[in-house]
């Protein structure tokens, strides 16, 4: 009975590990046809890519093992298989692109020579291989595919390995196209490139893509039905529009609610008066990469900045040269009217306490052998002014309390604790400096959406409770729109745009800031379809 | 990532910190003997000499070569005796004194002076960074058994100055590894934002870059030590080491090569004594990596090694 291209029927993986059995999915159950685009949507941990990597034969076993379930391609069972069999599938009739492609590319053939490869290992001669490889790099928008092909990996953009990587998977034209989190790396403008292509691609084609996603905006763009997966179960299945208006399952509920951008924006503020921190013509180079070309920015006591941009934009240097992590070649980085830049060092000492930084990765932000305890505390054993000893312990349980975790946890270390927990820890530990500033790089987009939008409300009620300023360095507009007073956008090393928030947003006056704003992802499909139409109409009216 | 997930679990109620350790090196039954087969050598070393100084150098021309296991000549003779009739018993038992001095002073002041140097060539940017590279690769690329011959020619043979020979030679490896490791863990995160704290140069290296590469440190410090031990039976072989009748297991093992064929013993009781001190260190050193490591300390607490 082949009534799909590719079943999953009651699918559960344990995974035996030191700390006990952990069931990473439970009876999963979904399909997919040809032509159409299923994503699994789901939170880290949620065991969205398990399935997949079954389908793929990708689970280590052990520690992993399929306790239950049955996956048929074409009516055809795969877990019944023998190897060899499965070896002649992968590649060939089921292909994968991941979220890395530089991690799985090989960094040392040139690139030519792996898609070919894709092609040779299952049976294709060595000359039509390399004819054909050359006709993906140009099909997948590589440009002057014939030098492209004897180029190696680290020569190309992200988004360009990612087309090499989609390239490398369609080589033998194969049935079903998994796509692990395929943008998630990738900035929005060339999101945007890289899923209207794999759109294209498979109305060319028409092969089933299954799509791992945590963004409700790239199921919105691409996906005809949608699998909303939580702690290995399914919560819901169907069409992506209808699951979207009418989500049937709590989780989906606060999954959709969850999604940034939506909020009221604030008023624009009364910017007069002494500014708490400005910075002036900023310029950092890295040998001839100009990283910084004279950068200004001011913020007001009080006022969350926003610097949006993509990698390479220059935001995250400018952040670092704020808080002296980088020195800049030349500018000002005027706090309270003394320069950052040229102040002593005793003096620059007793002005870290204002000036405090939230990092993307609380993973690593945080020293893995120290407890909360003294990671907290370290402020005051560096600044022994802040607080005398004996306080410690209770100002520790008292700004836990004040971040949204429980005094008791002090005595823990960081990897017992899950990811927005640690981002908490790593704000606790901003505040334990008593700071007027907090620059946030990347300081939620490391974090699922649930969590992120409860990290972002604790930022904005810390702001309201301690007049607090903060620098929040973003790529992620929704998140910005909710947050932000005033928005930098940047590109290249230079300011395109400066305004407040609600100016940014509904009246872009810079091509480029408009480029960012249609090309981020709205979580709701008829929104991203009607979209995805004018860009149609668009490209249609343009002289070909 | 699963282990990162329990959150619900308390940490244990705090006794004594002692207990604590004593408890978890008990989780670990090789580490646990390990420890106290060390202890039992340490003892040795410490009491050894001034208990069986005099039984260690007492000649007994009946007894040259005697075969071990036999109470013949007495309870001294138990593991046999060597070439002029010494018992092997009292002479592997004095001669742990010396050995591990040697060793131990050798293996800490490389381990120190090298891991220092190396977290300076690694934190720095400046110039004393590319001189104590340079340095390291001096030492290198001169042949260290050369090195002993002319540290030992000018100066008299002695413990301090065997001391002296392996512990520069052995630098390099220290050095190299500490200068690695500081430089990918000084861009860490955690590093940035003790910056932003604004944390001491001293502090940032004692506090956070030190405990990090602590392990690793240790790690090849014990693996050392079983090297060190023999490189200076080699030196002592030459005579520019220990001399005679002052005793090293190294100095045992070279002494008993020729009686090989017909009495094995005599190389064989001080080389088993070198095997299992090493393999103790090694053991132990690995109990300590997982002891010390926060995010792998559970696989002690939690009892038994479930998952090596």
């Amino acid at each position: 009975m082949a009534d799909h291209l590719l079943e999953v029927k009651d699918l559960s993986v344990e995974f035996h590990t030191a700390a006990g059995t952990v069931k990473a999915v439970q009876n999963v159950s979904w399909h997919l046809d040809r032509g159409e685009t299923l994503a699994i949507l789901g939170e880290s941990g949620s065991g969205k890519s398990v399935s997949a990597s079954a389908v793929m034969n990708l689970i280590d076993m052990p520690p992993g093992k399929i306790t239950s379930g049955t996956i048929l391609l074409d009516g055809r069972d795969m877990l019944k298989m023998t190897p060899e069999e499965r070896r002649a599938i992968n590649g060939a009739k089921i292909a994968m692109i991941f979220q890395d492609p530089l991690a799985h590319l090989n960094p040392v053939y040139q690139v030519g020579w792996q898609i070919a490869e894709m092609m040779t290992t299952h049976g294709e001669s060595a000359e039509n291989a390399k004819s054909r490889a050359r006709d993906l790099l140009k099909r997948v928008g590589i440009p002057d595919p014939d030098a492209a092909m004897r180029k190696y990996p680290f020569q190309f953009s992200g988004g360009q390995r990612q087309r090499l990587m989609i390239a490398m998977a369609l080589a033998c034209k194969p049935d079903i196209l998994i796509a692990d989190e395929p943008t998630t790396a990738l900035d929005v403008t060339i999101q945007a490139q890289v899923l209207a292509l794999l759109d294209e691609l498979q109305q060319e084609t028409g092969m089933g893509m299954l799509l791992i996603t945590h963004d409700l905006g790239v199921v919105a763009e691409i996906a005809d039905r949608v699998v909303v997966m939580n702690a290995g179960n399914i919560v819901e299945t169907g069409d992506a529009a209808e699951v979207y208006r009418n989500p049937k399952h709590a989780y989906t509920r606060k999954l959709i609610d969850a999604a940034p951008g939506k909020g009221e924006m604030p008023d624009e503020r009364d910017r007069s008066g002494a500014p708490l921190l400005r910075a002036v013509g900023l310029e950092k180079n890295y040998g001839a990469f100009q990283a910084l070309k004279g950068v200004d920015l001011t913020i007001m006591p009080g006022e969350t900045v926003a610097v949006v941009g993509e990698s390479g934009s220059g935001k995250s240097t400018l952040a670092r040269a704020i808080l002296r992590l980088d020195d800049p070649d030349s500018g000002k980085v005027l706090y309270n009217d003394r320069d950052l830049l040229t102040i002593s060092d005793k003096e620059l000492f007793g002005l870290r306490r204002d000036l405090q930084m939230v990092f993307q990765d609380p993973t690593q932000s945080l020293n893995p052998r120290m407890t909360v305890f003294q990671l907290i505390s370290e402020a005051w054993v560096i600044h022994p002014s802040i607080l005398p000893k004996p306080q410690w312990k209770e100002r520790v349980a008292e700004l836990l309390v004040k971040v949204g975790l429980r005094p008791e946890m002090a005595s823990r270390y960081p990897h017992q604790f899950s990811g927005g927990q640690r981002q908490r820890i790593a704000i606790a530990r901003a505040l334990a400096m008593e700071p007027k500033l907090i620059v946030c790089d990347e300081a939620v987009s490391a974090l699922d959406v649930s969590i992120q939008a409860q990290v972002i409300e604790l930022l904005d009620g810390l702001r309201r409770e301690f007049g607090l300023s903060y620098l929040f360095i973003a790529h992620d507009l929704p998140v910005v729109r909710d947050f932000a007073d005033r928005v930098i956008v940047m590109r290249a090393g230079e300011i395109v745009e400066e305004g407040p928030v609600r100016q940014i947003f509904e009246a872009p006056r810079q091509p480029y800031t408009q480029a960012l704003l249609a090309a981020s992802l709205d979580p709701d499909p008829v929104v991203q379809a009607a979209r995805r139409d004018a860009r149609q109409q668009q490209k249609g009216l343009m002289p070909a | 990532m699963t282990d990162a997930r329990i959150l619900t679990e308390e940490t244990p109620k705090r006794s004594g910190a002692f207990s604590r350790w004593l408890s978890m090196l008990w989780a670990d039954k090789f580490a646990f003997f390990a420890a106290i087969f060390l202890l039992i050598v340490l003892l040795c070393a410490i009491l050894g000499p001034y208990f069986l100084g005099d039984a260690a150098n007492k000649m007994n021309l009946r007894g040259r070569n005697a075969a071990p296991f036999h109470l013949r000549h007495g309870i001294m003779y138990v593991l046999g005796a060597d070439a002029l009739g010494r018992p092997l018993l009292a002479r592997v038992i004095v001669a742990a004194q010396n050995t591990i001095l040697v060793a131990a002073a050798a293996v800490c002041a490389s381990a120190l002076l090298g891991s220092a140097l190396g977290l300076v060539a690694g934190y720095s940017r400046r110039s004393a960074a590319q001189w104590i590279m340079r340095l390291g690769d001096v030492i290198m690329s001169f042949p260290s058994l050369l090195l002993a011959v002319i540290v030992l020619y000018m100066l008299e043979p002695s413990v301090a100055n065997i001391v002296l020979v392996l512990a520069i030679t052995r630098i390099p490896i220290y050095l190299r590894t500490s200068r690695a490791e500081t430089l990918e863990i000084r861009e860490r995160m955690f590093v940035q934002a003790a910056k932003v704290m604004g944390a001491s140069n001293t502090r940032i290296i004692f506090r956070h870059i030190l405990p990090v590469m602590l392990p690793t440190l240790v790690t090849i410090a014990t693996l050392d030590f079983a090297f060190v031990m023999l490189a200076e039976s080699s030196l002592s072989f030459l005579g520019l080491g220990i001399q005679a009748p002052e005793i090293t297991w190294g100095l045992m093992v070279s002494q008993g090569r020729p009686y090989l064929t017909n009495a094995w013993w005599l190389s064989f009781w001080p080389g088993l004594a070198i095997i299992l001190t090493t393999l103790s260190l090694n053991l132990l050193s690995n109990w300590m990596r997982i002891a010390l490591d926060p995010t792998q300390r559970w696989r002690l607490e939690m009892g038994g090694r479930k998952n090596g």
